[in-house]
């Protein structure tokens, strides 16, 4: 594209080495990024990607290789260093304070203030407004950080990082907590950016984002640079392959769906939130055995506390929820999981594990008082381990060792553990959040398949997901979950992108 | 800080040696750490530190008596280690182990004296468990309020603590007072005495029992494993369907249990009677030998006997070398500052920290 000037190398990564005990994290990276550029970053969860984001950010330190930045060699010893040279970042969760202003938060760290020491508040609000016009990132500098939208909380990122002078920006997952629109709006602020001379290196797994937005795109795997591709030229099969290493089928295969008996009936349900507001307001919805119902609808509208009060993490105020016809709606988590409710939860590593355990302990996370793991209030080490290490084979874990301890594996598979636990259980009703949020290719295809063989062996599925193709991809109905309500219930061949994309956003279609 | 427990429960199929290096050797070197820097106090204060660590290990295993005095004194440092130990393992930070203590010893004191007519085998039991009993009622006060409340147990128990300090001196002066101008309760029956083996109190016999016991508990029992799974991650507890209100008050009251019976052992195997001052500090070196322990209920039993040994050893060192007693809770404190600060030891052990590996002193407020 015109901005890019090839010619001015801002960021150099050169033959890059970063080893954590037994793990070689990245293996003689290169990385070129030229001014007024969008490099994508590729990458299954542990190719290496953050761990070289970090490293160009002065958060851990290479040991091996250097680091160019403008022209210069340095060794950067922390954050502070890489935001003097002009790098910002954009993490993923967001480094905001709620409670505070948006000019309070962007000067959060580099305080104006006048004489005396007291804050110049509204120079700050004159720099974030200049900010905001300069780079059509619009929003509010008086705002509390609480009360805006998500999309807008990451404006507020971004200009944090503007404030502080950046022009190589590194946004890591930007778009994981947008809408299809919100993102498309992203998109349109980072082509903003880059026209006016700021380099952008751009973290992501969707890989039709990356065809969108990327000028160019580098791609990792097992911590080394596998191979780097134009947009223009590539294709999603490709890229996935790049990645993975293999061929990969992107969209889920399954039959058509036989729908039989009603399992899950959920009427006229209310859910407060731990700030005690009504987020779940009134959702009716059903699910029948032999059925996927995804529930599509941005972060934050209700979906985790409708997932929790059908699984009893969570009070319900009003309504009544009746599984395999009863009536569950005070049921207690333990009462659920008896009447055959399994639950993929939307935090793998806050719910689904405890991380100092082994693998076979976690695998009895929820049935560890029943026999054959408990005889009376004696645990059953054997049953215990052998139940481990059958369920590690099957459901591929790595590394294949029921005593490792959970902490010490990769997103996908610590995932694939829940997932081995979830599904060896006899159930009737699957509710998976998130089933694969932020893993890789290749966990995402075998879980993916492993919920659609749950459909078919009879059980009624309830998915949540903030990823709209996964909705799209795995549910034989969409149900359009915005404010606390299901907006819209619709099948899966009606609901395309922008037409559930519209009603995420509120907008009747 | 459960990796090398919970392979105990699964498999346990590691070498046993390395494995207690790899829990002992920060520790041990966190021990002697504090040997030597209290060896330059002894130094600095114009004392010869090896006349005054020779006398302190004479005092403390020179003689079977001296033995007997260690495994004494260690007793209840058994008991009020297991009690901060256990509840650590739900991810409580009982604080109050003096409290409970100190109910336990006056309760079972007052069994002791009040109760008359019954044999041994059935009053001392009494007199224990009365004690223990009335630690866990108290304890399990801090837990109902993290409950219901979610009041931080840190600061309930530090409250309750000076309600029991208060509660005990009145008793012992007033309703449960001794004739006399003392205050302290009278002396408790012979039937409820704990006797003393050879050299080896049969209260320290016990206290041996008691940890074994919590230590299968813990690592063998589900109830273990739901307390476990509670202190290391309370939110996968909730989503497995533990009940993670009730475990909080349950371990809080199974470890006012120990620390009730460690103050029960005491008044009826050591003081014969409740008296007001006798038992200070008990309860809180507790938190020393759990953490010198890593929380491990077996490896209570060596922190106990160490800091029992320097308490009995202590006197003979003021004696032979004329060193201040006080020079001891420096060493104990020193040592529990290396093990809670233990990223100094393993910076010049040149050890990396586990994250496991760490013991959490406490969860946030509130949480």
């Amino acid at each position: 594209m015109s901005n890019i000037d090839q010619s001015i190398v801002v960021l150099e990564a050169k033959g890059i080495t970063k080893r954590f005990p037994g793990v070689l994290a990245n293996d003689k990276v290169d990385l070129k990024l030229h001014k007024g550029e969008v490099l994508a970053l590729l990458g299954e969860n542990g190719a290496g990607k953050s761990t070289l984001m970090n490293m160009l950010y002065g958060l851990y330190h290479p040991d091996e290789g250097e680091i160019w930045i403008k022209g210069e060699h340095i060794a950067l010893k922390n954050p502070r260093d890489a935001i003097d040279r002009g790098v910002g970042m954009v993490h993923q969760h967001f480094q905001l304070v709620p409670v505070m202003t948006v000019a309070e938060n962007v000067m959060l760290g580099s305080e104006i203030t006048s004489r005396g020491g007291i804050l110049a508040r509204r120079k700050a609000e004159n720099r974030v407004n200049e900010l905001s016009q300069q780079y059509g990132l619009e929003v509010d500098p008086t705002a509390i950080v609480e009360d805006l939208p998500v999309g807008t909380q990451q404006r507020v990122e971004i200009i944090k990082a503007l404030y502080r002078n950046a022009d190589i920006l590194i946004l890591d997952e930007p778009t994981a907590v947008l809408t299809p629109q919100e993102a498309n709006e992203l998109f349109r602020i980072m082509r903003d950016l880059t026209a006016q001379g700021v380099s952008i290196i751009f973290i992501t797994h969707k890989l039709k984002e990356v065809l969108a937005v990327a000028d160019r795109i580098g791609v990792l795997r097992g911590g080394r640079m596998v191979g780097t591709a134009e947009p223009q030229t590539s294709t999603e099969a490709s890229l996935a392959e790049l990645m993975v290493g293999r061929s990969v089928i992107l969209t889920v295969d399954k039959k058509k769906a036989q729908p039989a008996e009603l399992v899950l009936k959920v009427e006229n349900l209310y859910v407060k939130d731990d700030r005690q507001h009504m987020t779940v307001k009134g959702v009716d919805l059903k699910v029948h055995a032999g059925e996927i119902v995804g529930i599509a609808g941005v972060q934050g509208n209700g979906q985790r506390e409708l997932v929790e009060a059908l699984t009893g993490l969570r009070a319900v105020e009003d309504g009544r929820i009746t599984i395999a016809d009863v009536d569950s709606t005070h049921y207690t988590p333990r009462q659920n999981t008896e009447l055959g409710v399994a639950h993929i939860p939307e935090d793998r590593e806050k719910h689904g594990l405890v991380m100092a355990y082994t693998l076979s302990d976690n695998m009895v996370l929820n049935n560890y008082y029943l026999k054959p793991y408990a005889s009376g209030i004696f645990m059953n080490k054997e049953a215990i381990v052998e139940n481990g290490t059958q369920l590690v084979k099957e459901f591929d874990v790595r590394p294949p060792n029921p005593l490792t301890t959970a902490g010490k594996l990769s997103g996908g598979n610590k995932q694939k553990v829940i997932v081995a636990r979830e599904f060896s259980r006899p159930t009737k009703l699957l509710i998976a959040a998130q089933p694969t949020r932020g893993i890789d290719v290749g966990s995402i295809e075998f879980i993916h398949n492993q919920i659609v063989a749950q459909r078919d062996r009879g059980a009624a599925v309830l998915v949540v997901s903030a990823e709209l193709d996964e909705v799209l991809g795995l549910a034989d109905q969409v149900a359009v979950m915005f404010d606390g309500r299901i907006v819209k219930i619709l099948p899966v061949a009606e609901a395309t992108r922008e037409r559930v994309g519209l009603l995420m956003a509120g907008s009747e279609a | 800080m459960a990796t090398e427990e919970s392979t105990e429960t699964t498999g346990g199929r590691t070498a046993i040696l390395p494995r207690i290096w790899k829990a002992g050797s920060v520790p041990l070197f966190s021990v002697f750490l504090a040997a030597f820097i209290g060896a330059m106090l002894l130094w600095l204060s114009g004392s010869n530190p090896f006349t005054a660590y020779w006398s302190l290990l004479q005092g403390a295993l020179g003689s079977p008596e001296a033995i007997g005095r260690t495994l004494e004194k260690a007793t209840p440092l058994v008991f009020s280690g297991l009690a901060v130990a256990f509840a650590f393992k739900a991810g409580l930070f009982n604080i109050g182990g003096q409290g409970q203590l100190l109910i336990g010893g006056i309760v079972a004191a007052y069994l002791g004296f009040a109760v008359d007519g019954l044999p041994f085998l059935i009053h001392m039991p009494l007199a224990l468990l009365g004690g223990s009993l009335a630690g866990a009622l108290w304890a399990a006060i801090a837990g109902a309020l993290k409950t219901y409340t979610g009041a931080h147990e840190v600061i309930t128990t530090i409250m309750l603590n000076y309600i029991a300090i208060n509660l005990t001196d009145f008793l012992a002066n007033g309703p449960w007072k001794d004739t006399g101008i003392i205050a302290r309760t009278p002396k408790i029956l012979d039937t409820a005495v704990i006797p003393t083996w050879g050299f080896i109190p049969l209260g320290f016999v016990v206290a041996v029992l008691m940890a074994i016991l919590t230590y299968y508990l813990l690592f063998k029992t589900t109830w273990g494993y739901a307390i476990r799974t509670t202190g290391l991650n309370a939110e996968a507890a909730k989503y497995a369907g533990i009940k993670v209100g009730r475990i909080i008050i349950l371990t809080m009251a199974f470890s006012g249990f120990l620390a009730g019976m460690g103050g029960a052992v005491e008044s009826l195997g050591v003081i014969g009677r409740y008296q007001p001052g006798f038992n200070v500090g008990l309860g809180f070196d507790g938190i020393t030998i759990a953490l010198l322990a890593k929380t491990n209920p077996l490896g209570v039993i060596p922190a106990a006997i160490l800091l029992g040994a320097m308490d009995a050893g202590g006197s003979q060192m003021q004696f032979d070398a004329g060193v201040r007693f006080q020079i001891i809770d420096v060493i104990k404190a020193l040592i529990l500052f290396f093990v809670s600060a233990d990223i100094i030891v393993r910076k010049i052990l040149g050890s990396r920290a586990v994250d496991e590996d760490k013991v959490t002193l406490s969860t946030g407020w509130g949480g």
